[in-house]
């Protein structure tokens, strides 16, 4: 990290631990704004006149406006911003800053996170329930596995993004974020591969023809909703057939 | 009937994987397979918790919350749907039977959430709205203040949501189960064929866009096919 003023340990554990609650003050105007002026004012505090100063008050203001990205990686703006303030760039390329990174980083935490990691995640623990493993450790796998990605990366972005400045941009471009989709979703579809016939087996089918038809009928399900991705969502299909079979057994 | 103390350790537990989905720490504790797992444990049953998460896991494949979108939320209704399968006495021909309903309370639950998580967005933006000066002037109180005033509404809001949950659909638990005439067998396997097919469509939509996703998913499939025959 050089040439960036090192921070207390003190401040970068509440600056760490602020970036867990960056969404409490989610809303329709300024979306995570609030949030991440709340997560970087303990590292505000070192700017020349310390807490309650012009340079601290002035930061809070800029950094409460308008922002979004994706919640985990708003890590890396963080620690970008924290560093600009503390080196007294521009207020304005801090601005222009601000603007420019939140589609990008809201692009990139979706595809590595809600369409990458967390299913990837989920299909571990349906392969570990398929397996046969109790209650705690699948949970146990599923709270592992994506807590230690999800940790990983709030701690890596904003020690990347106080590493690099304004200069971040080129974090995003690291084989994590570049290929780590990739890679993920290619895991996500070996492992759900695996896990979907085994957890139907849990389940409940008690004999091999049953198990044979209820996976064919699945199939066919899956390959219907797919082909009409865009046009009907499956879980609406899902839970207005279940529903129609509840009412059915009750009503018979 | 559900002891009162088990009824505000169920509402804490809401509280706390309601507060997860958004707000702290985002750690997806508020998935379902966690949160219905938790639920149905402190009604003594977490096995039946267990298959009722997996079951609503499949369905939640399907809803994340990419960007700003409105989805359903997961928590407070996966913990009342893991108390609903988790009858006392835990008889697991009434468990296979109540299956479908658990899991069709736990999706509309989780539709209901998704509302009140809009009403909690247009408070904070009331309370940001109040505070807009003192923002704007770089006042840390008011900034630190309004994070803390969201994240106890949320707490309180997932609270009281579980609550209602858990109080409402008990009792029809109850009564679908005294009127319910599908055999177990066949009620839990309409629920796994239609969530493992949600499921299965969820992950092609993820993975389909990935050069040789096909190869890999084949794989997989054959792999589970495998050992299901190996078993």
């Amino acid at each position: 990290m050089s040439g960036a003023p090192s921070l207390p340990a003190g401040t970068w554990l509440r600056v760490f631990a602020r970036l867990f609650a960056v969404q409490a003050g989610y809303n329709y105007e300024v979306m995570i704004g609030n949030g991440i002026a709340y997560a970087a004012e303990p590292a505000f505090r070192l700017l020349p006149g310390g807490r309650g100063g012009a340079a601290y008050k002035a930061a809070l203001a800029r950094h409460s406006r308008y922002f979004n990205a994706h919640p985990y990686l708003a890590a890396l703006a963080v620690g970008a911003l924290v560093r600009a303030e503390l080196d007294g760039e521009d207020p304005a390329r801090i601005e222009r800053f601000r603007t420019a990174c939140c589609g990008p980083l809201g692009a990139a935490g979706d595809r590595l996170v809600w369409a990458g990691w967390l299913p990837f995640c989920s299909a571990l623990a349906l392969l570990a329930f398929g397996a046969g493993f109790p209650a705690a450790g699948v949970v146990g796998v599923f709270v592992g596995t994506f807590n230690l990605g999800h940790v990983t990366l709030r701690a890596w972005g904003l020690w990347a993004g106080y590493r690099d400045g304004l200069k971040v941009a080129a974090a995003l471009g690291n084989p994590v974020l570049r290929q780590g989709p990739l890679q993920v979703a290619r895991g996500s579809a070996l492992v759900a591969g695996a896990a979907l016939p085994l957890v139907m087996q849990r389940i409940g089918a008690q004999q091999a023809s049953a198990l044979g038809v209820e996976l064919a009928l699945a199939a066919v399900l899956a390959a219907a909703l797919a082909r009409w991705q865009g046009r009907v969502d499956g879980w609406h299909v899902g839970v207005g057939l279940l529903a129609v079979f509840v009412l059915y057994s009750v009503m018979r | 009937m559900i002891a009162p103390g088990t009824l505000a350790l169920l509402a804490l537990l809401g509280a706390v994987v309601g507060l997860d989905g958004v707000s702290f720490p985002q750690a997806m504790l508020s998935r379902p397979l966690v949160a219905a797992t938790l639920g149905g444990a402190v009604c003594g049953n977490p096995v039946a918790g267990l298959l009722v998460g997996i079951l609503l896991e499949c369905f939640a494949l399907e809803t994340m919350p990419f960007g700003a979108s409105r989805y359903p939320e997961w928590g407070p209704a996966s913990v009342a749907a893991g108390v609903v399968a988790a009858i006392p006495g835990g008889n697991p021909e009434a468990l296979a039977r109540i299956v479908p309903f658990a899991v069709v309370a736990g999706l509309g639950a989780a539709m209901l959430g998704g509302r009140t998580l809009l009403r909690l967005r247009r408070y904070n933006l009331s309370a940001a709205t109040r505070r807009r000066d003192d923002i704007a002037a770089g006042d840390a109180s008011a900034i630190v203040g309004l994070q803390r005033a969201g994240f106890a509404m949320d707490f309180l809001r997932a609270g009281v949501l579980t609550t209602v949950f858990v109080l409402v659909l008990v009792p029809v638990r109850d009564m679908v189960l005294a009127e319910s005439g599908a055999p177990g067998v066949l009620a839990v396997a309409v629920a796994g064929t239609l969530g493992v097919g949600v499921a299965g469509s969820a992950y092609w939509k993820v993975v389909h866009t990935t050069k040789g996703y096909a190869w890999w998913l084949l794989a997989g499939v054959c792999a589970g096919l495998a050992a299901v025959a190996l078993r």
